[in-house]
């Protein structure tokens, strides 16, 4: 079963007050950027945007929620899978701690993140909630690592245009000395 | 009512297929002075607005994932992903295929001028001299009507026009060309080339279709490494900018594009007088009347049109007495593995992107050995480096990792450039159950009569894959790697690549010296209709461990400048 708007009738005055003040700090977040979402709501956007800062730091600075959203709006499966998968964790944190992911304390998110990010924890109270916390793993790990942040990050020098190739000395003896193989010819 | 619209001129020659094949033919023939039509199934190629060489993810909104997200959900849309040159697909709407039951077949077809070779590895290797003599050398298969003695000037030929890195080496198995200087190579090509002298196995520089050097007005490389995105500067090699753009500047060539070729159309002396084809835009249905037609529409598309085109005199299909139109089809036998590599980890990041592809491979190099489990054999793709970061491209390390916060973007960045992987590369002998034929109960969306698809492995490929998947394990532990891939199943039957999938279909027009048992001749010349040529990986008689490209450029030559000599003595 899929939960969708999961607590959005639940804790009105509550999560209204959270929203307001969550988005201030999405909007301080994206360098006063308003995005408006093409499909999850304002309260989803903006747990995504934290669980996404939180799974890769930057990955806001990156557009993760923006991409996610985006294509969301263009896939009806992939809708489901955020809109439910969100509701699921803001339903899993009000039976815990009685407050939404966003108004949690940060050990309380970080208590939900570890739940969530090694198999060894699964339970099956939590089986939903990891299996879209692949999903979002790796969307945000997408988004970050295709995003000019996130490929100065990793590092990639390539995609230019060169006159001839030529391998750094210093990459050959970093690999070489700690191979077995780097003394044979 | 409908009408069929005729060309009022006999053209010279209609090449059908832009291709290697076709692209070849055209540049040969117009470069012979002679007038040539080409049908082309797909639009007309402008590199500058279709090639999306160095464009970054974020440049697209979805990043190259699909405009609704397709390949999250499996959906390949775009078969090697969305910055891949326009090239083809592996379900192409409105024109099926069908399978047998209990075969499995993919079937990549491209719809575009230049076809296949606008995305192409651009892996270019001679056959040896025992690939054209396969029977001789173990007694299996089919010998060609020509030796590789006989095919070697065309070689050079191809090799000095497309431009081909390499070395010369002195392998039996790979013999050596005109190449251009090779390729340094990578961090993780070294040091596999290190395991590999441990291993008694060779690893050479590669030999790829990318200029090193300026040749024929085309710039030299410039070290992008995206030439599967298409070279807007022409350095990597196509048939659609190095033959057919300059081609179509003489003057010589017209081009029909969009246009699906339905049938050939035979006169009472049995040549073929006419091609008729449907305009894809108006379904208007057209002929163009010709003097010779070269048929490189690729080796089962080829197949399918002669099947296609029956006559009172032809009704088995056109050059089809033999019956041996549709047989033979084999593709080569794929198997890959990948490992993660600890003395890679950390690597002091640089610029490895260099030509698309390895700048090393290993040729086969069992050749003498006796006692093999499988004749034949396989050569073997190297894979690694810092590739640019794409949509998925760190799943897998975030997956092995766990966790969350900088301790992931801590692995993501250790193992980034850590990996390899190893695609092995090997020969399939035809088999009686492996063919094409029409399936009398489907058409297309133009009213085509289809293909129907059987094909199996036999024991030879299987055992040359236990034989890869050992190779690779031990190149990989050499490394003091991981191999990141579950031991090969019981069933090694599972986890070879399915049919056609490595896109390299041959043997399905095959040549031969004896008209009872082979089409074409050995100048891929019909032995029953002089003035129709197959100039594809149709006429191959074997698909040995080389890819077929180089070859279809080759064979064309050689059949385009035989044909033009057959035209200039009044034979066709």
């Amino acid at each position: 079963m899929v939960l969708t708007g999961a607590g959005s009738g639940v804790l009105s005055p509550a999560l209204a007050q959270h929203v307001h003040m969550a988005m201030a700090d999405a909007k301080s977040l994206s360098g006063g950027v308003d995005y408006p979402p093409k499909c999850l709501t304002k309260h989803y956007f903006l747990t995504l945007r934290k669980l996404g800062d939180l799974i890769i730091p930057g990955s806001p600075d990156a557009g993760a929620a923006e991409y996610i959203d985006f294509l969301a709006s263009h896939n009806e499966d992939l809708a489901t899978i955020f809109n439910g998968g969100l509701g699921w964790i803001d339903v899993y944190m009000l039976k815990k701690y009685n407050s939404d992911f966003l108004s949690a304390k940060p050990e309380q998110q970080i208590a939900l993140l570890d739940s969530l990010a090694y198999r060894k924890n699964a339970t099956p109270e939590t089986a939903a909630g990891q299996h879209f916390w692949v999903w979002l793993r790796n969307m945000v790990v997408d988004a970050y690592y295709t995003s000019p942040v996130g490929v100065q990050d990793i590092g990639f020098m390539g995609n230019k245009v060169l006159g001839s190739f030529s391998v750094p000395q210093e990459a050959v003896d970093y690999v070489m000395k700690r191979s077995s193989l780097g003394n044979e010819g | 009512m409908l009408q069929v619209q005729r060309s009022p001129e006999v053209h010279d020659v209609v090449v059908i297929g832009s291709g290697a094949g076709g692209g070849t033919t055209i540049k040969v023939l117009t470069d012979l002075g002679i007038n040539v039509t080409l049908i082309e199934a797909g639009p007309m190629l402008n590199p500058a607005k279709d090639f999306k060489e160095h464009v970054w993810p974020w440049e697209v909104d979805h990043r190259g994932v699909g405009p609704n997200a397709e390949n999250y959900f499996g959906k390949n849309i775009y078969p090697f992903g969305y910055f891949q040159a326009p090239n083809g697909y592996w379900d192409v709407p409105g024109e099926p295929f069908t399978v047998a039951e209990g075969s499995e077949f993919k079937w990549f077809r491209s719809r575009i001028l230049g076809g296949r070779t606008n995305h192409y590895g651009r892996i270019s290797l001679r056959f040896a001299d025992y690939d054209f003599k396969p029977y001789d050398f173990d007694g299996l298969g089919y010998n060609w009507p020509l030796t590789y003695d006989e095919m070697a000037p065309y070689y050079d030929k191809a090799e000095e026009f497309i431009g081909v890195t390499g070395t010369r080496e002195g392998f039996r198995s790979a013999p050596d060309g005109k190449f251009l200087p090779p390729v340094p190579p990578r961090v993780h090509e070294q040091l596999i080339m290190k395991a590999g002298k441990r291993l008694n196995i060779p690893v050479i520089p590669s030999r790829m279709a990318m200029l090193t050097k300026s040749i024929h007005g085309r710039a030299a490389c410039h070290y992008c490494g995206q030439c599967g995105r298409g070279c807007r500067t022409a350095s990597a090699f196509t048939s659609s900018q190095a033959m057919i753009f300059p081609a179509m500047k003489t003057g010589k060539l017209n081009i029909i594009n969009n246009a699906m070729a339905r049938e050939l159309l035979v006169g009472d002396d049995g040549t073929v007088r006419a091609v008729s084809y449907v305009d894809k835009a108006t379904r208007a249905e057209k002929q163009v009347r010709c003097r010779a037609v070269v048929v490189a529409a690729s080796a089962c598309e080829s197949a399918r049109l002669l099947l296609n085109s029956k006559s009172t005199k032809f009704p088995g299909g056109l050059a089809n007495g033999s019956g041996m139109v549709g047989r033979n089809l084999t593709d080569t036998v794929g198997y890959a593995l990948g490992g993660t590599i600890p003395a890679m980890e950390g690597m002091p990041r640089h610029n490895c992107d260099g030509i698309g592809g390895m700048h090393v491979y290993v040729p086969w190099w069992e050749l003498e050995k006796k006692n093999k489990d499988f004749p034949r054999g396989y050569h073997i793709e190297i894979g690694g480096g810092f590739g640019m970061p794409q949509i998925g491209s760190f799943r897998g390390v975030a997956a092995r990792a766990e966790g969350y916060g900088n301790p992931l973007k801590d692995s993501i960045r250790q193992y980034y450039g850590s990996t390899v992987s190893f695609a092995g590369r090997g020969e399939m002998i035809p088999n009686e159950h492996s063919y094409c034929e029409i399936d009398p109960n489907v058409v297309d969306q133009f009213g085509i009569p289809v293909l129907r698809f059987h094909f199996r492995w036999s024991d030879h490929e299987i055992d040359m894959v236990k034989h890869m998947d050992k190779t690779f394990r031990s190149l990989i532990e050499t490394m003091g790697g991981r191999v990141t891939a579950p031991d090969l199943p019981e069933q090694s039957a599972k986890a070879v690549s399915v049919g056609g999938e490595i896109i390299h279909e041959a043997g399905t027009v095959r040549m031969g010296a004896d008209p009872k048992t082979s089409v074409l001749n050995k100048w891929s010349q019909a032995h029953e209709v002089k003035n129709l040529i197959v100039a594809d990986a149709a006429p191959f008689n074997g698909n040995p461990d080389k890819n077929v490209t180089l070859t279809i450029v080759a064979n064309a030559w050689r059949a385009a400048e035989h044909l033009a000599d057959e035209m200039k003595k009044g034979n066709v």
